[in-house]
């Protein structure tokens, strides 16, 4: 999966952020925007910044890839120190993403691609693959997709060819500035899923700011809550802020409804379901009733010839058959085994039977989700989370909150 | 009839004298283009300097050519330089509008994530904010063509080469054998030849405006 290049170093692997007591004072402020922030980003785990506008989490991001220069302090990335090094050199070694991905809009998307490769002096060969490989890893059909104008896609591919241009040349970091802020909420919603999974092949170190919370605890690993005046509020998995949020500004941040939230946090797959009775089409009717009501069950759910679902029969109806028919209901209630909790809830809610059916990825059938698995599944998730050993990195502001007044010129 | 033997008798007068017309104006042209996207780089990215440049290019518009060529003749003397020099300081003019505007134009988001994948600061200004304000930049080059085809003709007042000294011949001896003629062909030699540059600019635009940016397909 990985292009081969002579020019690559063993860079690629993901490293570990550490930001020393940085600080950065803008002149003609009284208060620094970032005050001696001690942060530490752990190798291969997406890390959100969120906070109040104004709060300093951009600032903090540009500072660990030295588009703002901090004030003082370090900045080291794995057992490197990169604070004094080469600012343009330092940023090829990152890929950035911002809003709308930032594309050239005279480049095609083949060209935005191979932009950092090229400078890194990759040959056209392995800039070419790479590419290919990278809009294969985007969703997008590379043969449909290299030549045309970042004009020619919607928002949405616009942000996934952003997503490739910052992976192209390796970066062990990946760092991303509200990237999903422009696009309509189904596109994010479907651009978030997309990361999740992009970022299970490739274990980059993600920092990634944003303003919505609900956000940080869909995509996060940790989450860096920061106070209105840049001080870090809480640092530490999303589970434990909603469980245990350290203050009320971070209660009030985290809005009504942790409890729901937590739902978010919980896959389908994650959760043992219930095994539904399963009939196929040509079966007798009566024959499969008394499979029903010998296992105790109200419901019977028909599969295809593959195991995918094509209805969910009661007993009555099933009554009312000589034979199971192949009539497809389009209005299963269904969730993909991927699915957070809270997803399949909503698909519960919808159903009048007060369940969902789970199917894999070739759509076949899993299982059955109900309302008392979910809740097991909540009771479950706040035992892990007061049990849980205290495991999270390092995040504090050194600074006083109290800053001296700086004369203003 | 008159005009046509006018014309036929002295062609290779004529043609000569478009060449170097146009050859004066694409020169300067050629010049001025460099010389104001130094000074636009120099300046787009200060509000304060920018608005002092586009100051600059719309009081230098309304110096009269004439006069200006009149007052160079003392430092500089007849011939090609002082005709370059004012042709080329009139060309400067619109171009520097242009591309200070087309410049301050680009869209920041779009620099700043150049700067972010670690372009050089020099090479963002190549490779990515001159091509995005390159549009804008060759309006400014067409305006600056068609102004310079005129300034050029007055040019034959300090002697200088093109189809500015049959107008002037012409019109100092008004009334007198061919004077009409030399007049017209003088005017209508630097009108065909501003729409040929012209069309010349736009080919160019063609090849050199990305497909990605253009306005129409």
């Amino acid at each position: 999966m990985s292009a081969t290049n002579t020019t690559q170093s063993n860079d690629q692997a993901s490293r570990t952020i550490l930001l020393d007591k940085v600080t950065k004072h803008y002149p003609g402020q009284l208060k620094p925007a970032v005050d001696g922030l001690m942060l530490e980003i752990p190798a291969g785990k997406i890390v959100m910044l969120v906070g109040p506008s104004g709060c300093g989490k951009t600032t903090t991001l540009k500072m660990i890839n030295r588009l703002i220069e901090p004030t003082s302090g370090r900045i080291m990335l794995g057992d490197e120190d990169v604070t004094d090094l080469d600012g343009d050199k330092l940023r090829r070694r990152m890929g950035y993403v911002i809003q709308a991905g930032g594309l050239f809009p005279h480049m095609t998307v083949a060209a935005n691609i191979a932009i950092v490769p090229k400078m890194l002096g990759w040959s056209k060969d392995a800039i070419s693959k790479r590419i290919d490989e990278l809009l294969d890893l985007v969703s997008l059909d590379p043969a449909l997709y290299r030549d045309r104008y970042p004009k020619e896609l919607s928002g949405g591919q616009q942000q996934r060819v952003g997503v490739a241009r910052a992976l192209a040349a390796e970066p062990p970091v990946l760092l991303m500035d509200e990237p999903f802020g422009a696009v309509d909420p189904i596109t994010r919603q479907r651009l978030q899923d997309e990361l999740i999974r992009i970022q299970e092949e490739v274990q980059k170190t993600i920092v990634f700011v944003t303003h919505d919370f609900d956000e940080a605890v869909k995509l996060g690993d940790l989450i860096v809550i920061f106070g209105e005046d840049g001080q870090i509020v809480q640092y530490d998995s999303p589970e434990r802020i909603l469980a245990q949020p350290a203050n009320d500004f971070v209660a009030d941040f985290i809005g009504a409804g942790a409890g729901l939230k937590q739902l978010t946090l919980a896959r389908v797959r994650d959760v043992q379901l219930a095994d539904p009775v399963t009939a196929s089409p040509g079966e007798k009717g009566a024959d499969v009733l008394a499979r029903v009501q010998q296992t105790n069950h109200d419901y019977v759910v028909i599969t295809d010839g593959r195991g995918r679902p094509i209805s969910w029969l009661s007993r009555r109806q099933l009554s009312r058959l000589d034979t199971i028919d192949k009539s497809k209901n389009p209005d299963l209630p269904l969730v993909a085994e991927g699915s957070t909790l809270n997803d399949a809830l909503d698909a519960m809610l919808a159903s009048r039977l007060g369940a969902a059916l789970v199917t894999n990825r070739s759509k076949a059938l899993v299982g059955m989700i109900t309302f008392d698995i979910v809740m097991k599944s909540i009771n479950q998730l706040r035992a892990d989370v007061q049990t849980a050993d205290d495991e999270s990195p390092v995040g504090t502001n050194t600074g006083s909150p109290e800053v001296s007044e700086v004369p203003n010129d | 009839m008159a005009l046509l033997s006018f014309v036929i008798d002295r062609s290779d007068q004529i043609w000569f004298a478009s060449w170097q017309h146009l050859s004066l104006v694409v020169q300067s042209l050629t010049l001025a283009v460099a010389l104001s996207l130094i000074l636009a780089f120099l300046v787009y990215n200060s509000q304060k300097l920018s608005a002092v440049a586009n100051g600059l290019s719309a009081v230098g518009l309304t110096i009269p050519s004439f006069a200006l060529i009149g007052l160079l003749i003392a430092p500089l003397g007849f011939g090609v330089t002082p005709s370059m020099v004012v042709v080329t300081f009139f060309a400067v003019l619109p171009i520097l509008r242009n591309a200070v505007v087309g410049l301050s134009g680009v869209d920041k988001a779009i620099v700043e994530s150049a700067r972010g994948i670690g372009i050089g600061r020099i090479r963002t200004m190549l490779t990515i904010e001159l091509p995005l304000a390159w549009p804008v930049i060759l309006t400014g080059v067409r305006i600056s063509a068609q102004m310079t085809m005129g300034i050029a003709a007055v040019t034959a007042y300090v002697l200088g080469p093109g189809l500015g000294s049959f107008i002037f011949s012409g019109l100092s001896r008004l009334g007198g054998a061919n004077s009409l003629e030399a007049v017209v062909v003088g005017v209508v030699g630097v009108i065909l030849l501003a729409f040929i540059l012209d069309l010349f600019l736009v080919g160019i635009g063609r090849l050199t405006i990305s497909r990605g940016i253009r306005v129409s397909n």
